[in-house]
């Protein structure tokens, strides 16, 4: 069965149609890629995806579950996780506490045991707190755990921003524009470590980016949307090599 | 990363005597003042002021500071606790013969603000920021009027008779209890919650938190602890009515909360101290007093004359006060900071290399 499966998804806001008739279908352990122009409504569709907007039109379940009318915590919860185009992390807070948050859901204890702080708070909040730093480890931040996130230089908030969406434990997990704003070397570096996470955690990812670079080396298949259609979707060569997608995204150059 | 951690436990250790060294001071202290009338009575009730005081500027920082929002409602809180508080030792409870029900009668005024909390925490969901405080300020209009139109509870003229039930320890004890249930709500997942609300509100749905939970608990507790102060303050009043909770009472818990730091708890109790000792310092028969205590050379014509008119302007100086605290640390005392002996030793030592410089640490 397909992790997720988008059908005849249409948003509009006002009168202008961002997403128009969108179908996507996820297998478990793919890598997919969704481009095109500014515009497109690339970000729109992972909006919908996770509740932020509610898809006027059409279905989108995951693991056979309907996703729309569902509140962006109760679908983080049922473990897709995302990252933002424009880095969004609680930038006064620690690191570490960046991660702690994204544990929120996985927490059990109750009100009552939060205020008096007994019963299985301090198993739980010890429990959380490993995990973060194991976390934080893996990705090679440990050492920043008490550092203010804003204090973080870009690079390294777009990293902790990947840790933070891992920490709701995803099974899905989209990334908006990752590479964003990053010189070559970097691009490498955030190439092999979608990769090694990928591996690791076992993700299904999808994600937004412009970077040709990226998403034609880690991508297996690509969707190609214009004016919130869908133009094209295929492996990177086809997509490369399809008339429509060169004219109305590449341009007429092609791409290497 | 576990000896190292260990390190700088040790080094934070040193300061964590502090706490229960405080806890316990005071206790003593609460006893001993009335009993041996270590100070007058007037004294007394400053103590009992402050102490109200203290319970309120936490109970709001929850809200304006940690969380971010703006709300005036907390004078609206404070008197259903007061009111419900106080109709319960007048005509339930027999607190005459039973005077050990009076934290009953406190903690129902607590629950009962608790509970009108939630139709702030409702509005909350999908309105924030100015029209927040704009909901908050109909919300104790409304609580107002509805009191001045009820004739059981003694309409605008308000309830006399209440009686003197509010002793210093009663008054410590609730205050130990408030500072604690806060400080532990805020360093749990629902006070990382309420910063991340704070912080960004649509990231923190996304980061798995369910921000409606977390915004009914804060407006709770937060009401919960103005009921209380409620209650207490009107058997130290002796006297409730509607005018004693209105807008300017809120102003005054927003100064404490201001002036003492937004998101820290030591920052409130530190402006809920200096803002009541300072307004009582400020009357013209205490600046009175502190004149004869001075030594001579001060002791002319013209400091007499200054002192003695200070008491005129002490709702001048409080305010420019606050203008110039706005103007060079606009965050208040201890905003955003919070003494490390004052943080759970989980949070304290949670991810940490860094070993603190001093006892000054930011927020968890």
């Amino acid at each position: 069965m397909s992790l997720l499966e988008a059908r005849g998804v249409s948003h509009y806001f006002g009168g202008l149609c961002a997403v128009d008739d969108f179908n996507l279908t996820l297998e478990p352990g793919e890598l997919m890629g969704i481009i095109g122009p500014n515009g497109a409504g690339k970000t729109t569709i992972f909006n919908l995806l996770t509740g932020v907007y509610r898809a006027g039109k059409g279905s989108i379940r995951f693991g056979g579950a309907e996703l729309i009318g569902k509140t962006p915590h109760q679908i983080t919860a049922m473990q897709i996780s995302r990252t933002f185009q424009n880095i969004r992390l609680f930038k006064d807070l620690s690191v570490l506490d960046n991660v702690r948050i994204a544990h929120y859901s996985q927490i059990a204890y109750r009100p009552l045991e939060a205020v008096f702080h007994v019963g299985r708070y301090r198993r739980e909040e010890r429990r959380i707190i490993n995990r973060s730093m194991e976390l934080l480890a893996m990705l090679k931040i440990d050492h920043l755990a008490t550092e203010t996130a804003d204090n973080l230089p870009y690079g390294l908030q777009r990293r902790l921003e990947i840790a933070r969406a891992l920490a709701v434990g995803p099974e899905l997990l989209l990334l908006d524009e990752p590479a964003a704003g990053m010189n070559p070397n970097e691009i490498d570096q955030l190439m092999e470590l979608i990769g090694w996470i990928r591996r690791q955690f076992d993700l299904t990812i999808l994600l937004i980016e412009h970077q040709m670079k990226l998403v034609m080396g880690i991508c297996e298949r690509l969707l190609v949307l214009d004016f919130g259609a869908t133009l094209a979707e295929g492996s990177p060569h086809e997509i490369q090599n399809n008339p429509k997608v060169l004219e109305a995204y590449l341009g007429e150059e092609p791409v290497g | 990363m576990i000896p190292m951690i260990q390190n700088s436990w040790k080094k934070t250790a040193g300061q964590r005597w502090l706490m229960p060294v405080l806890v316990v001071a005071g206790l003593g202290t609460s006893f001993a003042v009335p009993e041996y009338a270590l100070f007058n009575k007037y004294i007394q009730l400053v103590m009992m002021y402050v102490g109200i005081n203290i319970i309120l500027t936490v109970s709001l920082n929850l809200v304006n500071g940690y969380m971010g929002e703006f709300s005036l409602a907390h004078a609206g809180f404070m008197s259903i606790g007061a009111y419900t508080a106080a109709l319960l030792t007048m005509r339930v409870l027999p607190v005459m013969d039973h005077p050990w029900l009076f934290p009953l009668a406190v903690m129902a005024g607590g629950l009962a603000a608790g509970f009108f909390s939630l139709l702030v925490s409702v509005t909350s969901f999908r309105i924030r920021g100015d029209y927040l405080a704009i909901i908050t300020l109909a919300f104790l209009m409304i609580v107002k009027s509805v009191i001045e139109n009820i004739d059981y509870l003694g309409g605008p003229r308000g309830l006399p008779g209440i009686r003197k039930l509010t002793t210093l320890p009663w008054t410590y004890f609730w205050v130990v209890f408030s500072v604690w249930v806060i400080r532990n709500f805020v360093y749990s997942k629902y006070g990382r919650g309420v910063l991340a609300i704070r912080e960004d509100e649509i990231a923190s749905e996304l980061m798995t938190v369910n921000t409606q939970r977390v915004k009914i608990l804060t407006f709770a507790v937060s009401a919960f602890f103005a009921g209380v102060a409620g209650a207490l303050f009107a058997h130290v009043l002796q006297f409730i009515s509607p005018r004693v909770f209105d807008i300017i009472k809120t102003t005054d818990i927003l100064i404490m909360v201001y002036l003492g730091g937004i998101a820290s708890i030591g920052g409130s109790i530190l402006g809920a101290v200096l803002f009541t000792v300072l307004l009582e310092l400020l009357r013209p028969s205490n600046t009175a007093a502190i004149l004869a205590f001075l030594p001579d050379v001060i002791f002319n014509p013209v400091n007499q004359h200054f002192i003695q008119h200070l008491g005129v302007w002490r709702m001048v100086i409080m305010p420019l006060l606050l203008v110039l605290l706005m103007l060079f640390r606009p965050h208040g005392i201890m905003g955003l900071k919070e003494f490390s002996w004052f943080i759970p030793r989980l949070d304290l030592e949670a991810g940490h290399p860094a070993a603190p410089e001093d006892n000054i640490h930011e927020p968890a």
